[in-house]
């Protein structure tokens, strides 16, 4: 299981770097968005994956094999949570910066940078 | 109530303040500067504290150590706060006057108190997953200042400030998400302890890595420093000028906690990579100041190069290396914030902050040309100015780890520093004031910026710092000292956090 969700993260990054490297600002939010479910996707796999074990321990028993490990779902929730906010900040950025710049296109939002 | 928890503390509560008294901006500002004052007032009670004691810990909720959060301020950290005080009462006595009315209506004050939170808790937080937190409490309240305005300059820097930041975030979580993976805990004095005991130290140095790229790219270290000078000029001038000081030296802090506590299970390997980082972000630095014509950008890539000293500092990993470095913090932070504030009132003069439609204010202005001169000379580090004393322990601790060539680019970067602001000098301050100013406000005797004092007060306390260092840096000298033996003797903050184990 964690050989396929390992996969499934590194398909996650290389679509979001793939996205954010694309000229329209749309892409590149959409980009953000799977990088930050990849990062967040990475924490669960790395962490271990616990089939049918609640986070509890039994007292007296070796809680190895028979516990699932509560704090990176807690991590992964904070994670979302924050994602979601600075993402919807993200959204509504490139609305106001197509309205102000008239373009959706990265390459013609060169006035800063020379 | 711990006094560790106050700093904190207050920047939150003025917040939701002065969120409640939306409407009121004259209530709002009341607030701020009360609220930035007592920050100040209780950063220096912290740093009283640490001083005597050497660490203050708080553990939240009364959890144990590696189990709940843990707040942590060793030496370096309350200097850091006491910094982040100084700036934060400045720039809210600035932003009476010089923040725009449609800015303060749309909550320009509640951001600030938030960035501040946000700043401070990255200072003092001990626990790695927290940090990640404070970092985007501090960004997120940095992308909405960045933006108030919404001029096409400042959504087109705003938007490559927010994915290069965004991107850093995802793979500080990454990291983050790695080393819990591998050692089990996320607490910097038990990861410190416990990082030792892995057996596969080569995941270690990649991990390590991840964070070097991420702390590097809010640090604005080379390669990914781009960001900064794209967006730091586009926000009003208090925005700036408070960006300047704080923002990168929060990833400063973070490089200097994670690679004196955490990864020094390799320093040949990974604090070369940071030495060559280092000089080459003093050298993009310093030569894309060279080649601006625009009073801000200027100053933004003179930040990218004082990066670059400071990290300086770190990757030569001696005694007097890390003094240096914490050192060259105090001094850059101080002298960046007062000439962007002066780049602000240049602005308010003539309308522009182009080089070349400035000019004349050494006639019109001779206090602010001075308020501009001791900052200026002390970034270039001419003595007996702050920076000179900086420049001077980095420098002297490079030639002593025998790292020639880093030492003589550093040298180097210093004089084309200089150049930089003999630039601005003449342009701004010697030249006569242009026929055609690039904005309709020429400068004429009538422009009198009376009733402005909260525009030039903040600037004189901060060349009274910088002069302060200068002239009186024996204690702060000692103080960086102290705070450098125990970056370098990590065992102490691990044993402060966790209990001295038998």
């Amino acid at each position: 299981m964690e050989v396929v969700m390992a996969f499934v993260v590194a398909t996650l990054f290389s679509c979001a770097l793939y996205m954010m490297m694309r000229r329209s600002i749309v892409k590149l939010v959409i980009g953000l968005i799977l990088l930050s479910n990849a990062a967040n996707l990475l924490i669960f796999v790395v962490s271990g994956l616990t089939r049918g074990a609640p986070p509890l321990i039994i007292e007296g028993v070796d809680p190895s094999p028979f516990v699932a490990d509560p704090l990176p779902q807690a991590l992964i929730l904070t994670a979302i949570v924050i994602s979601f906010g600075v993402l919807a900040f993200a959204v509504v950025l490139i609305r106001r910066a197509y309205e102000v710049v008239k373009t959706d296109d990265l390459d013609q939002m060169k006035d800063t940078d020379t | 109530m711990n006094v560790l928890a106050i700093p904190l503390l207050i920047p939150l509560f003025a917040g939701a303040l002065s969120l409640a008294l939306w409407r009121s901006t004259r209530w709002q500002r009341v607030i701020a500067v009360l609220a930035t004052a007592s920050l100040l007032v209780s950063s220096i009670v912290l740093l009283q504290a640490v001083l005597q004691d050497g660490y203050v810990v708080l553990h939240t909720a009364q959890w144990a150590a590696p189990f709940g959060i843990t707040l942590v301020a060793d030496l370096l950290a309350a200097i850091m706060v006491v910094l982040t005080g100084i700036i934060a009462f400045v720039i809210a006595i600035y932003s009476l006057a010089a923040t725009p009315a449609g800015h303060e209506k749309f909550g320009y004050y509640p951001l600030l108190h938030l960035l501040l939170a946000g700043v401070v808790g990255s200072f003092i937080t001990g626990d790695l997953f927290n940090l990640f937190v404070w970092f985007e409490v501090m960004l997120l309240a940095s992308f909405a200042l960045l933006t108030l305005g919404g001029e096409r300059a400042q959504m087109e820097g705003a938007i490559k400030y927010v994915t290069l930041n965004l991107f850093s975030s995802a793979i500080f979580l990454m990291a983050v998400g790695l080393l819990y993976g591998m050692v089990g805990t996320l607490n910097m004095a038990d990861l410190a302890q416990k990082i030792a005991q892995v057996e596969d130290q080569g995941m270690i140095t990649v991990v390590a890595m991840l964070f070097l790229i991420s702390f590097g790219i809010k640090a604005a270290a080379f390669p990914l420093f781009f960001w900064l000078p794209a967006s730091y000029h586009t926000p009003q001038v208090a925005v700036s000028a408070l960006f300047a000081g704080l923002l990168t030296k929060v990833g400063v802090y973070a490089l200097f906690r994670v690679f004196t506590l955490i990864f020094v299970h390799d320093v040949a390997y990974t604090h070369t990579i940071l030495l060559w980082i280092a000089a080459l972000t003093m050298l993009t630095g310093v030569l894309g100041a060279a080649a601006q014509f625009e009073f801000r950008r200027i100053l933004s890539f003179h930040i990218v190069s004082q990066i670059g000293y400071m990290l300086l500092g770190l990757a030569l990993f001696t005694p007097l290396a890390i003094i240096g470095g914490v050192f060259y913090i105090m001094h850059h932070i101080l002298v960046k914030t007062a000439l962007f504030l002066v780049s602000g009132i240049s602005y308010r003069l003539l309308g522009s902050y182009e080089l070349r439609d400035l000019g004349g204010l050494y006639r019109k202005k001779p206090l602010l040309a001075i308020l501009f001169l001791i900052p200026a000379l002390s970034l270039a580090g001419i003595p007996p100015l702050s920076g000179f004393f900086a420049k001077f322990i980095v420098l002297r601790a490079g030639i002593e780890a025998e790292a020639y060539v880093v030492t003589g680019i550093a040298l180097l970067v210093g004089l084309l520093t200089m150049y930089s602001m003999i630039k601005i000098w003449a342009e701004v301050f010697w030249k006569a004031t242009p026929e055609h100013t690039h904005e309709q406000k020429p400068l004429t005797d009538a422009v009198v910026d009376r009733g402005h004092w909260p525009l030039y007060v903040p600037i004189m306390i901060l060349g009274c710092g910088t002069l302060l260092i200068g002239f009186y840096g024996q204690p702060i000298f000692v103080l960086a000292e102290q705070a450098a033996a125990q970056l370098l003797n990590p065992q102490g903050y691990i044993d402060a956090v966790l209990g001295v184990q038998p």
